[in-house]
């Protein structure tokens, strides 16, 4: 594949975003510098630091439901959040060039609405809108919502799809010259006519983000993203899923450049690199809890196993596949062989369950001095592994003011960063094309 | 006498912008009036009133903000976490006007349903009134705790699922947001059409009517006060505000002889024609007999109207210490002299937790 430039003198940018942390265990909310997670305070706080590093855009994520376990709400990690769109909105007021980007499920919604929230949000913030469309095929999700749990697991993409086709044609309902025309869509999943209430936005139509590994995600990102959030964590990883969803782009007619991978990522900084270390040893323990990692062992295991001590070793027992015990989260799909790779890994290092939890679930991206961790972030970046990372700060709000701070100078003297927004819209941020109007 | 209350329309006829809203939301909170409104239809160019409602609340601070959301066609679980979302944002100034969306041209935007009856979707948007409330109780106050010694983030039993059934929709909670800071964002519902004075008198803080004279609009607001009654609520928590178009352009005083400077009626209600002193003549005097809470008042041109209003009829009200000329509190109940709602489920268990 050809290495993209922006410009032909210029190497390979760095693109960042960065993850307002919430609803995980990423999240140290015992640390006495974690904040509220609900306060606008900290959301603007959060956003101003992104714009003062240059970020491309700061992301929200979403939750319909609160997360059960053993039929109880979970009470061990961040619980609540405000919705994302309306937070964005507000967050428009207090930044100026930051893209502003909000999960919202497309099998909960309907196109002319959300269609219409996110025209508004392009309008209201000057051309700085994202959507990173997710879905759901969860009748658990479903019980908040009128539509229910009806949706297929198979037709969630193909309703993810048509939505954001609806959606697309929506966006492209007005003319470039600010006159209405009404629109009709018919189709499996919708069928709606009208007229749109919005003239066409800043950014023609707000970014789209798409997030999901399995191949159906692959290649509806490949098909209609604009940036694809992934978890591939290591460079081999990287490089293997860069060239496979790139490669899917030349069949719907896009180039490489169309489409900007940036996985999602955690970091540890440290004066040196036993310091980072260290430092990352202390946050992953403060992550799992022994609560927390009793509740981890739980979600593989589907059985109850308060009684076991954390610091003990793992249990002997064998994991109930059919188990209803977790509620809300992905459902592990083979929870022997994550047990049995559990086991062994806690048997050759002696390892007990909470220990065995912290090496097996605690994901840690970027440790090391800040020049060690800018120069792996533009290694990931030049040799095609992301195009970019969207940053998970383990603190809310000031888990970005060390990277803004220490990284993003070293960063932009290595000739990877931007030193000034170019443009004002998150699409000039992302070096994307605004959509060409299909009236 | 009780206080007045003031509230203004700030639309603007197909503005994208943040500005010109921004401008009269500020202008308004200069003259201290108790909230502005945002309208809003799926049916009409024109911008999501959350949305902009969302994007003024950090430039302003005390004025309350009242977006009109539909119930109709909507998912009442988004729209409560949307209402609680503004009112975090805005630190308890949100408010959110409840609509229907009668029309086929609505339902076919959805494509979802057909259109139905106003009696009917009343009676649904008190549905969704209802859930919203309960999904707003369904987190406690205090349900947060950061319990390190025990590794809990929150309290599992101040949270509470509000498993409402209605006639169209059902949801099983807890909310997604925290408890609001208002408890309950303030809920205005015009109860002008009969279909939604039921509605209006179950679940409004406050309640829009349209009536020419002081006398139309006493009866209207005993009306539903009595109906509130009737449904078990305390009638002095329902305020009752009459609503007006104005039209300020006709210098100090009204240029209309024979009406007494009263508003006249028109196709689309009572409208007030003739200048700013008038207005606050009949301002007071509505308010001096009693007949209303306050006024929601509309103007004909944006700009002007609204220029007009608050440096001509709120400061000679303001002048005759009728009208607050600061707010004493911070939030939009606060400025209503409303009460922060107990929390329904908090006591059920009462002490006990």
């Amino acid at each position: 594949m050809t290495r993209r430039h922006e410009t032909a003198q210029r190497p390979k940018q760095v693109h960042l975003a960065a993850h307002f942390p919430g609803v995980n265990n990423t999240t140290v909310w015992s640390d006495p510098a974690s904040g509220s997670h609900i306060d606008f305070s900290s959301f603007a706080s959060l956003a101003r630091t992104a714009e003062r590093g240059l970020f491309d855009f700061f992301f929200l994520a979403e939750g319909l439901r609160l997360r059960e376990h053993k039929g109880r709400i979970h009470d061990l990690d961040v619980v609540g959040r405000p919705e994302s769109l309306t937070v964005l909105t507000a967050l428009a007021a207090v930044t100026e060039r930051l893209g502003l980007a909000g999960t919202v499920n497309a099998t909960f919604n309907e196109p002319f609405e959300l269609a219409r929230r996110f025209a508004a949000l392009d309008h209201l913030s000057a051309g700085r809108a994202a959507w990173n469309v997710v879905t759901t095929s969860d009748a658990f999700t479903g019980e908040n919502f009128r539509r229910g749990g009806y949706l297929d697991r198979a037709d969630r993409y193909t309703r993810a799809a048509e939505f954001l086709a609806t959606a697309r044609e929506l966006w492209d309902s007005w003319t470039p010259d600010g006159r209405p025309r009404p629109f009709a869509h018919r189709g499996r999943h919708f069928s709606v006519e009208g007229e749109f209430t919005a003239p066409r936005s800043p950014q023609g139509h707000p970014v789209v983000i798409q997030a999901g590994d399995s191949p159906e995600g692959r290649e509806f990102a490949a098909s209609a993203a604009d940036v694809i959030f992934t978890r591939h964590g290591t460079l081999e990883a990287g490089r293997e899923f860069y060239a496979d969803v790139k490669g899917r782009l030349a069949k719907y007619g896009r180039s490489a450049d169309d489409l900007k991978i940036m996985p999602g990522v955690t970091f540890v900084l440290g004066d040196t690199a036993a310091e980072a270390q260290e430092k990352a040893t202390e946050i992953r323990r403060d992550q799992v809890s022994p609560q927390n990692a009793i509740l981890a062992l739980e979600q593989v295991w589907g059985v109850d196993l308060s009684a076991y001590d954390p610091d003990g070793p793992l249990p002997d027992i064998d994991p109930d596949p059919d188990s209803e015990l977790v509620q809300g989260r992905v459902k592990i799909t083979d929870p022997f062989a994550v047990a049995a790779k559990w086991r062994a890994l806690s048997e050759a290092k002696g390892l007990s369950i909470r220990q065995t939890v912290i090496e097996t679930t605690a994901r840690q991206s970027f440790i090391g001095t800040p020049d060690r961790v800018a120069a792996d972030l533009t290694e990931f970046v030049r040799t095609d592994a992301a195009d970019g990372f969207i940053l998970v700060p383990h603190l809310t709000p000031g888990g970005l003011d060390d990277f803004v701070d220490r990284v993003v100078p070293l960063l932009q003297e290595r000739g990877a960063y931007r030193t000034a927004y170019e443009g004002t819209t998150l699409r000039s941020h992302l070096g994307l094309r605004e959509p060409v109007w299909k009236g | 006498m009780p206080s007045l209350h003031l509230a203004v329309a700030i639309d603007r006829a197909d503005t994208h912008q943040a500005a010109p809203y921004l401008e009269s939301a500020l202008l308004a909170e200069h003259g201290s009036l108790d909230f502005v409104t945002l309208g809003d239809s799926f049916a009409r160019p024109g911008p999501d009133a959350l949305a902009v409602a969302a994007r003024i609340a950090p430039d302003t601070a005390r004025i309350g903000l009242v977006p009109t959301v539909t119930t109709t066609h909507t998912e009442p679980f988004h729209v409560q976490a949307a209402v609680a979302t503004l009112d975090w944002v805005s630190h308890g100034r949100a408010g959110w006007a409840l609509d229907v969306s009668a029309t086929e041209a609505e339902a076919r935007l959805f494509g979802r349903r057909r259109a139905a009856p106003r009696e009917e979707l009343w009676r649904e948007a008190g549905d969704v009134a209802d859930a919203a409330a309960r999904l707003w109780d369904s987190w406690e106050d205090d349900a947060e705790i950061r319990d390190v010694a025990s590794g809990r983030f929150v309290d599992r039993d101040k949270l509470h699922y509000a498993d409402f059934a209605g006639r169209t929709f059902s949801v099983r909670g807890p909310s997604i947001v925290p408890r609001p800071p208002q408890g309950h964002p303030v809920r205005v519902v015009d109860a002008t059409a009969p279909q939604a004075r039921e509605t209006a008198a179950r679940h409004a803080d406050v309640a829009l009517v349209r009536a020419a004279s002081a006398e139309r609009a006493a009866a209207a607001r005993a009306e539903l006060r009595g109906l509130a009654a009737r449904f078990g609520r305390d009638p002095r928590t329902l305020l009752v505000f009459a609503a007006l178009d104005i039209d300020l352009g006709d210098g100090e005083h009204a240029a209309e002889p024979g009406h007494g400077g009263g508003p006249l009626p028109t196709a689309g209600g009572p409208a007030y024609r003739g200048g700013p002193v008038d207005l606050a003549e009949l301002i007071a005097d509505w308010h001096r007999a009693g007949a209303v809470d306050g006024f929601h008042l509309t103007p004909a041109e944006p700009r002007r109207d609204l220029e007009r209003l608050v440096n001509g009829t709120v400061a000679l009200l303001q002048h005759r210490g009728l009208f607050r000329t600061f707010y004493p509190g911070s939030t939009l109940r606060e400025h209503l002299g409303l009460a922060r709602p107990a929390n329904r489920y908090a006591a059920l268990t009462g002490e006990s937790a």
